[in-house]
């Protein structure tokens, strides 16, 4: 069972915070604090596992990839295999990938909702439920369709917001 | 209020407008946040759903990745927009339910119907919207009542939706059992799909599920065994092999079957990740097969040689779980894990660690320990307290199981005190006076290393090393009749420096000085017996060859009994003092001398001046300087002790000036004066020996008669409420004895090989400190020259030490492997003090509250199982095999998992090639099987008596038997499934 999923930058601030069982948003922000003290005192080309039983209870495991300016990390329990989990992480960045053409953190940073598509596509609830990131992509893009769709009727008052802004 | 709605529905900031603001912003970040979150709650009241649904986006945002705010207040505006028909809307509002819902929400009664409405919804993506939630808020009340809607969804066509609802499935089980009989069937016939992605769900529900209770899950091995050997995919085989490597302990022959596909998947595989989790499963629950366990170590030697640390940190870890029983595998791969002792990854280091001390034995442990101690010196601050804390660990295991010599542990402890990064101070504090009360053989050496450490100015400078002076305090002061020089000790113990340690351990320095103090005064007072039983003891432990070893303990404890019980005997030395002349003592003095310290001049030289007048004089001179400030100090501990010491030094320096330098030296000593009355008594009591004590003793005291317990003390409390009682100082008791079993304490021949220790070099520092900065000054050249035997830190041959000492251990690990017996030593062990455990209950496991819950969860899975659910489907049923079936049932052994048998039985007949057709007849077949089970052992009982009647009690389900059950932890049962798979 996968427990969360985060996204953060190399300084430290959180792009994305996914826990599968509900902590408060404190607790979340902790936790993230206390992984990132961990990862940033790691060097580079070492392995991508850390000890996170001190960090996230029992039974506990983490594994983290670095791209760029970004951590990926994974938590999960003993009923997930590591390697598989690396992979996962490379799934997910693909897809991401595919998603925005190249991405970088500041796509991340912009399409908050997006990314959470993406995740949710991908892991259900904990479980790993979908390995291909073309068959996500596939998803991600009906969604994005569907959303489109019934936009279009409401697009006036969005238009002149963002009119406004500019 | 509604030109207010408009004007926010037009000029509204959209989530990356907030983004962009943020980041532009970066200093004022939280006023920033939290005028948009004013924003935002104005916002939220709007009628118009699409502001509402952009402010709830914004919280969101706000919430997870800053943090910013409880969104308890949203929590009714999600609920009307999760009606919303417009699917961005509606979606927003499930992501935010998603984040912000929990079990105690107020509002989740009122989405019941909503989520229903989802869940039945045309559009797929709304349906997984409300799965998606569940996933995460299902609380036992929303899935059951939502239970129904989900049959349906297991075998819908839309494999999107159905992999979720499979998915869903393990929380629905989690929370509410009673589900389990409308959605188990379906669950299991979608292991059968020929989507990968719905059997990759399932397996994955069905390892979550595996993990929570295996027992109940063993009747589908075949089901899982057939994906075990037919599937392709990567991920499904990891689940798989996570299931078997749960369900193989419980069934022996199960892993007989799945050993050889395991290794046909080992062979090909080419992902990492699957011949990793085929290896873990192997070294984890397939040991015993020689050939299989074969494969996995060649596979973790692959591992271990690769480039990719991720690749070798895994394959010692799998190391170190097949180490327990194939200690060979790691000596095979020894020079791997040697040389991953010095990797650039921390967590590598550990493991490889680890494995190194897995492989220490009796015959090796002093070599591998000097030599990661030694390795620990050129570590980082983490990795050298890892090997510190790795050696303590292992050779203090039950009860220092692995040392043969304490000398040198005990100069091994002084030694990792010395190292500047040591962080360990509690443990060896707990091991310096563990050892000191279990181990009578090595005090001697102990108080060496006590002296060395004690006397080192540079120690007191550094807070983590303040534990061990505590305990080499302690020990000095405690064992002082084996010290070579006690005003040494005393003067180290006074140092001025002294005040840099925290109050406590301060007090352990006074009170040691006290003893010290108290020591000299009565070997001044009594020089005969006092030198009697310090050249005994020094004689014991230095020439043993020279007496028998009968006669041996017997004078130790001679020795240390004359000074406890010479109060009594005052007469009878006194009548034989009378009738020595002063010459004969000196002589005897010189005599016992030269017999003890044959080899050590220096003792000679300090034994006799050590306890004239002048010195006795100075020392308590010394005393009343050192302590005389601290009797006003703040701390109770401090003050009072120091109080005690300057109090004794009151009663005897007038009378000791008083005694002239003639009548020391002759005869007078026999004149009982009342300095020696009071010093002979402090002796008395500080010469009782301490022994360890077993934590449950306490408890064998009886209460004396006439005490009641249960007084009701509250007067008392009144009366001292405001005082509060003073803490207490004999922490070595009561903190170092941990509960260990107390045998009786036969003092074993000592032995000891002469420690080179000493001689010259003392007297010369100790002649040279005298001399050049009185009585504070203590040389630390002396550290340098004591530990001279191992390089220090910065030694610049201590670069290719990595290389030498990477050999060494390669050489010194593989002699524990060879040899595995012990070699023949030529000195016995010294006794190591044990307790007793006497009357030591094993304490019965506290059940968790999870249990109970798990335990239905099982109850319900077996129900539906064993086909306990009455489906009209299976009401039929053929004759001949109900009776084969009750001939099985009653005939087998086993009762308290008689009911799933029957079922595996048939399962297995599945796995024939042949009859898998007509697997889902015989599944129905089976199910009514088992529910007849109940009538017939009530046929039955009269023929098999108790064992059947608690089967039928089983049957009855009642939910406390089973707890009942689970508790008594039945042992371990034999084979469950009948012919099996084979």
């Amino acid at each position: 069972m996968i427990r969360a999923v985060m996204v953060m930058n190399t300084q430290g601030k959180p792009r994305l915070a996914k826990f599968y069982q509900y902590l408060p948003p404190e607790t979340q922000q902790d936790l993230i604090r206390r992984v990132f003290a961990v990862l940033s005192s790691r060097p580079d080309n070492v392995s991508d596992f850390v000890e996170a039983d001190s960090i996230f209870g029992p039974d506990s495991r983490l594994v983290y990839k670095h791209y760029a300016t970004l951590y990926f990390i994974f938590v999960f329990d003993s009923s997930e295999n590591e390697l598989a989990m690396l992979d996962l992480i490379q799934v997910f960045v693909e897809t991401l990938d595919k998603c925005f053409k190249n991405v970088c953190e500041l796509d991340i940073i912009f399409s908050f909702t997006k990314i959470h598509t993406v995740l949710d596509e991908i892991i259900f609830g904990g479980q790993v439920l979908e390995t291909s990131s073309s068959e996500v992509m596939k998803a991600v893009e009906e969604i994005a369709r569907l959303e489109k769709a019934s936009n279009a009727i409401s697009l006036v008052p969005k238009s002149v917001s963002s009119w406004q802004t500019r | 209020m509604a030109a207010q709605s408009i004007m926010d529905s037009l000029f509204q900031h959209t989530l990356s407008d907030m983004i962009k603001s943020l980041r532009h912003h970066p200093i004022g970040e939280s006023k920033l946040i939290s005028k948009s979150l004013d924003e935002i709650r104005r916002e939220i009241k709007s009628t118009d759903p699409s502001t509402k649904s952009t402010a709830l986006e914004k919280l969101t945002y706000l919430s997870s990745i800053h943090a910013a705010s409880d969104m308890s207040f949203a929590s009714f505006p999600i609920v009307e927009l999760l009606s919303s028909p417009k699917f961005p809307l509606k979606k927003t509002a499930y992501l935010a339910a998603s984040h912000s819902f929990h079990s105690s929400t107020d509002v989740l009664l009122l989405i019941t119907n909503q989520l229903r409405k989802d869940l039945a919804s045309a559009n797929e993506h709304e349906v997984c919207l409300a799965l998606n939630l569940l996933s995460v808020i299902g609380t036992p009340d929303l899935l059951r009542d939502l239970t129904p809607d989900l049959v349906s969804l297991l075998s819908t066509n839309k494999l999107l939706v159905r992999k979720k609802a499979i998915a869903l499935t393990f929380r629905v089980f989690e929370n509410c059992p009673d589900s389990v009989r409308l959605l188990f069937r379906r669950l299991v016939e979608n292991l059968e799909s020929s989507d990968q992605g719905v059997v990759s769900a399932t397996v994955g529900v069905f390892a979550e599920l595996v993990g929570r209770d295996a027992r109940s899950y063993l009747a589908l091995a075949p089901e899982f065994y057939r994906v075990l050997v037919d599937c392709k995919n990567n991920w499904v085989l990891i689940k798989v092999l996570k299931i078997f490597a749960k369900l193989a302990p419980l069934e022996a022959r199960l892993g007989r079957r799945i050993v050889e596909p395991i290794c046909e998947h080992m062979r090909r595989s080419g992902a990492k990740s699957v011949v990793f989790e085929c290896v873990r499963t192997v070294v984890s629950c397939l040991s015993d097969y020689e050939s299989a366990v074969r494969l996995a170590v060649d596979k973790i030697r692959e591992f271990m040689g690769e480039s990719d640390p991720n690749l070798k940190y895994l394959g010692l870890q799998a190391l170190s779980v097949l180490a327990g029983k194939h200690l060979w595998a790691v000596g095979e791969n020894k020079e791997a894990v040697i040389k991953a002792l010095s990797d650039a990854d921390p967590n590598i280091k550990r493991e490889a660690l680890r494995l190194v001390m897995m492989m220490v034995s009796e015959s090796n442990v002093a070599d591998i320990c000097r030599i990661l101690v030694n390795y620990a010196l050129k570590s980082d601050p983490d990795f050298c307290n890892g090997i510190l804390r790795a050696i303590l660990v292992t050779c203090c295991r039950n009860d220092y199981e692995v040392v043969e010599d304490f000398d040198w542990y005990v100069s091994l402890l002084g030694e990792m005190s010395r190292n500047p990064q040591c962080r360990e101070g509690e443990e060896i504090e707990r091991q310096l006076v563990d050892i000191s009360l279990r181990v009578k053989e090595a005090r001697p050496e102990l108080v060496r290393v006590a002296r060395e450490l004690l006397i080192d100015p540079a120690l007191l400078g550094n807070p983590f090393v303040h534990r061990i002076l505590s305990a080499v305090a302690w020990v000095s002061g405690e064992y002082v009749e084996f010290s070579r020089n006690p005003i040494e000790i005393i003067e180290a113990l006074l140092q001025p420096r002294a005040n840099l340690l925290p109050p406590l351990i301060r007090a352990v320095y006074i009170q040691s000085a006290f003893k010290v103090l108290v020591f000299c005064v009565h070997s001044f007072f009594f020089p005969r017996e006092t030198v009697r039983s310090f050249s005994l003891d020094n004689l014991a432990s230095r020439v043993s060859g020279l007496l028998s070893e009968k006669e041996d303990p017997e004078s130790l404890n001679l020795a240390i009994r004359d000074t406890s019980t010479d109060f009594e005997m005052d007469k009878d030395f006194d009548l034989r003092f009378h009738s020595r002349t002063a010459e004969e003592i000196a002589m005897e003095n010189v005599g016992d001398d030269a017999y003890a310290d044959g080899q050590s001049s220096s003792s000679v030289v300090l034994q006799n001046p050590l306890f004239t007048h002048d010195c006795v004089l100075n020392l308590l001179n010394l005393v009343k300087v050192a302590l005389g400030p601290l009797s006003g100090s703040d701390e109770v501990e401090v003050q009072e002790r120091a109080q005690n010491v300057l109090g004794l030094v009151g009663l005897i320096q007038q009378e000791i000036s008083e005694i002239s330098l003639v009548e020391m030296e002759g005869t007078v000593r026999e004149k009982k004066s009342k300095a020696s009355t009071i010093i002979q008594i402090m002796q008395d009591v500080f010469s009782e020996e301490l022994v360890p004590v077993a934590m449950t003793v306490q408890e064998r005291v009886l209460a004396p008669e006439g005490l009641v317990l249960s007084e009701n003390l509250a007067e008392l409390d009144a009366i001292c409420g405001d005082i509060i009682p003073p803490e207490s100082s004999s922490f070595y008791l009561g903190g170092n004895l941990f509960g260990d079993k107390n045998s009786v304490s036969t003092s074993n021949q000592r032995n000891e090989e002469e420690s080179e220790e000493p001689s010259s070099e003392s007297t010369s520092l100790l002649a040279q400190h005298r001399k050049q900065h009185g009585l504070y000054y203590l040389p630390s050249e002396k550290v340098d020259a004591g530990s001279s035997d191992y390089p220090p830190a910065n030694d610049p041959q201590s670069t290719d030490n990595l290389i030498d000492g990477a050999q060494d251990l390669m050489m010194l690990t593989e002699q524990s492997l060879v040899t595995k017996k012990k070699p023949n030593h030529s000195k016995p062990r010294p006794v190591v003090v044990k307790l007793n455990e006497v009357g030591e209950m094993p304490v019965l496991p506290v059940k968790p509250m999870q249990e109970l819950k798990d335990n239905s969860l099982s109850g319900a899975i077996r129900d539906v199982l064993l086909g306990n659910d009455t489906k009209p489907s299976s009401s039929q049923r053929k004759s001949s095999e109900k009776s084969s079936r009750r001939r099985m049932v009653t005939d087998l052994p086993l009762d308290s998992v008689g009911p799933s048998k029957s079922i595996e039985n048939v399962a297995i007949a599945s796995l024939d090639p042949a009859s898998s057709s007509s697997r889902r007849s015989k599944h129905r077949s089976h199910g009514k099987g088992g529910h007849r089970s109940p009538e017939k052992n009530v046929g039955s009982e009269k023929e098999d008596g108790k064992k059947e009647k608690k089967k039928s009690h089983r049957h009855g389900r009642s939910k406390t038997r089973h707890r009942a059950e689970t508790t008594l932890n039945v042992p371990a049962e034999s084979p469950v499934i009948p012919d099996f798979l084979l």
